[in-house]
């Protein structure tokens, strides 16, 4: 029986296969998402599973913010929608083609979201969020009167579709593509930052500034560093969104999307990429479930009603998985994992 | 100059509302160090509640307000005895993401109970303007900042003088060791978060009146910020002054920069404002300079 796992090494600290099946797992993990699912599933299921997957990779990029710096941002929709006009923009106005816009965007909301941390970091304690939710207000203000920005009505830009080879986002399969290419590209990225000096200086600052300080670890310049890159990966999943929908406009990049993705990572488990993944995924099957179950309980309820019940079921989300399990979803898991390993000895 | 100096006026006035919208976060600050982002929810559920009682109960004035002060605060301790004391262990992050939540489920939950709606809120004194050298204020308004005076002056004594207010201040100052002193940290807690509610009754009954009552209200929980970062987060003095300034830079902006800048410019001024005011003064004009920059 295992009694557990020893490191002697530290390079055995940081392996990404830390047991032979995880290298097994990762594998068949990968078989289905790009191999079978796109072959196998429904039309139906692709685009419930594109939107999780869209939601995964702004969660996991604000995981990077709150789970390892221990920072809250209010304002990733905005930098979402940052990120979102600017692709939408350099392909529509300045004709790039897409490969150099989605790059362009990521910066562009990172080197944005860079105003507000640089305002906020210096200080100790939670001034981000004050920022951000300044930054979301005034994005949202920019997106809806500057008309020369957004070009008209409701902020509307459509989105050109990628056609390249298999990949054409005309289809749900080509779009479901899109998604999860990026979406294990920014997986394989935050997991590499986690096992790099940077990933575990964030760590540091989070726990201990005081004491990061004293280790040349610079609380300033590691917090900034996470906020850009979640903010960069946020603006990401706002390209994501647009190609997905075909067009973005001023009203999709609300506070609520920014709790949303708050509740997302509450839900899923701080600081842990399964985390992040779960809690999308049941943050975004959440609408869903009510649209089919309700009905089936005999409640119908009207779209306002709806949108506000959604609202206040993402904050009691927040607050149950607060208060009764703060390693989310995925701590919930482990526990009935561990509880199957050690059985029958599991004390 | 009469323009100017209508928008000065005005913007100190308004000014003034700022204030008590901001003293219910400073109180919340005072008596536990948390910085709360549901004040802004907690200031529309309280129109809400008093806008219902005034129309739809028919419950006269001088009773219906009193009892939104009564109900406001007994939601306030509500929501620290089941949200945030079984937090109370936990780390700041926690509890800021609490009080995140808490904003989420009251704008989800009052528009579910009273519709989408505009309601009114019945005017006690009539819909006029006073006029003085030329300078008109709405007498919602002027009255509304008097009471906010009275007010401030009343938390600022309660703060300064009272046992229970130089507990409050004990426990946001050090927790452990107020508590090794015998203070109460609890009973602190919830009779801060009760207080917030309440001060958050009259400010939903003065901002209802003034611009109807409407889910949209929450915008001004954003406007919180501006009044309590340029004032310091615990400073009532820094609300009163944090609130005029406000008011005075929403003020200007709207008289003067609207029309270059683009329409509702007025409403983010303030937010820009409080940037530069983390940029060059992170803990406000009367906050406490020990704040750490790392």
């Amino acid at each position: 029986m295992e009694t557990g796992r020893f490191h002697e090494k530290y390079a055995e600290e940081i392996a990404v296969y830390g047991t032979p099946y995880r290298r097994v797992w990762i594998l068949a993990v990968l078989a289905v998402t790009f191999v079978v699912v796109p072959l196998v599933a429904s039309p139906y299921w692709l685009v419930v599973l594109t939107l999780v997957g869209i939601a995964a990779v702004g969660a996991t990029g604000l995981n990077v913010l709150v789970g390892y710096a221990g920072q809250i941002s209010l304002g990733h929709a905005a930098f979402a929608a940052v990120g979102a006009y600017t692709s939408g923009l350099l392909v529509s106005r300045a004709d790039a083609p897409f490969w150099v816009a989605i790059p362009t965007a990521m910066v562009a909301a990172g080197v944005f979201s860079l105003i507000f941390g640089l305002a906020s970091l210096r200080v100790k304690g939670l001034y981000l969020a004050i920022a951000t939710l300044a930054a979301q207000y005034i994005v949202q203000w920019i997106l809806s009167s500057w008309t020369w920005i957004t070009g008209g009505f409701q902020g509307i830009v459509i989105f050109e579709p990628i056609q390249v080879g298999p990949l054409d986002t005309t289809t749900p399969t080509g779009k479901y593509l899109l998604v999860f290419i990026a979406l294990a590209l920014v997986v394989m990225f935050v997991e590499n930052l986690m096992r790099s000096r940077s990933g575990r200086a964030m760590i540091a600052v989070r726990d201990q500034d005081i004491a990061a300080a004293g280790s040349a670890v610079s609380p300033l310049r590691y917090k900034l560093l996470a906020f850009f890159i979640s903010s960069a990966i946020a603006g990401l999943s706002g390209v994501l969104y647009g190609y997905n929908a075909g067009l973005v406009s001023t009203e999709v990049f609300t506070l609520a999307l920014s709790v949303q993705y708050l509740a997302m990572i509450l839900a899923g488990g701080l600081g842990s990429i399964p985390g992040s993944l779960l809690g999308a995924a049941f943050i975004t099957m959440l609408p869903i479930w009510l649209r089919d179950l309700l009905p089936a309980v005999g409640i119908e309820l009207s779209a306002s009603v709806e949108v506000h019940l959604l609202t206040m079921l993402f904050g009691v989300a927040i607050l149950l998985f607060l208060i009764l399990e703060p390693r989310g979803l995925y701590g919930l898991f482990r526990n009935v994992k561990d509880y199957f390993r050690m059985w029958p000895f599991s004390y | 100059m009469s323009e100017f100096m209508q928008l000065t006026f005005s913007g100190v006035f308004t000014g003034m509302l700022y204030a008590l919208l901001a003293l219910g976060f400073v109180v919340v600050v005072k008596g536990s160090g948390v910085i709360n982002f549901s004040q802004g929810e907690v200031v529309v559920l309280g129109a809400f509640v008093v806008s219902w009682l005034l129309t739809d109960v028919g419950v006269p004035f001088w009773l219906g307000v009193p009892a939104t002060v009564v109900v406001m605060m007994v939601v306030g301790a509500g929501i620290e005895r089941f949200a945030l004391r079984p937090l109370q262990n936990e780390s700041m992050l926690a509890l800021v993401m609490a009080t995140i939540a808490l904003g989420s489920i009251i704008r989800g939950l009052v528009p579910m109970i009273w519709g989408d709606g505009l309601r009114s809120i019945p005017n006690l004194i009539d819909q006029r303007r006073y006029e003085w050298f030329g300078i008109s204020i709405p007498t919602i308004t002027f009255w509304s900042a008097i009471m906010v005076l009275v007010l401030l002056g009343a938390f600022g004594f309660f703060f300064s003088r009272s046992r229970l207010g130089l507990a409050m201040q004990a426990v946001s100052d050090d927790r452990v060791a107020a508590q090794s002193l015998g203070i109460n940290i609890r009973l602190v807690n919830a009779v801060s978060w009760a207080m917030a509610g309440g001060i958050a009754a009259l400010a939903g009954y003065v901002w209802g009146s003034l611009l109807g009552v409407d889910s949209r209200l929450v915008v001004l929980g954003a406007l919180i910020f501006p009044v309590v970062i340029l004032g310091g987060l615990e400073s009532i003095v820094g609300a009163v002054i944090g609130g005029i300034v406000v008011g005075l830079v929403e003020s200007f902006s709207a008289g003067y920069l609207n029309d270059d800048l683009g329409a509702g410019f007025s409403a983010v001024a303030p937010l820009i404002m409080l940037l530069l005011v983390l940029f060059v003064r992170p803990y406000g004009l009367f906050g406490r300079p020990e704040i750490e920059r790392v």
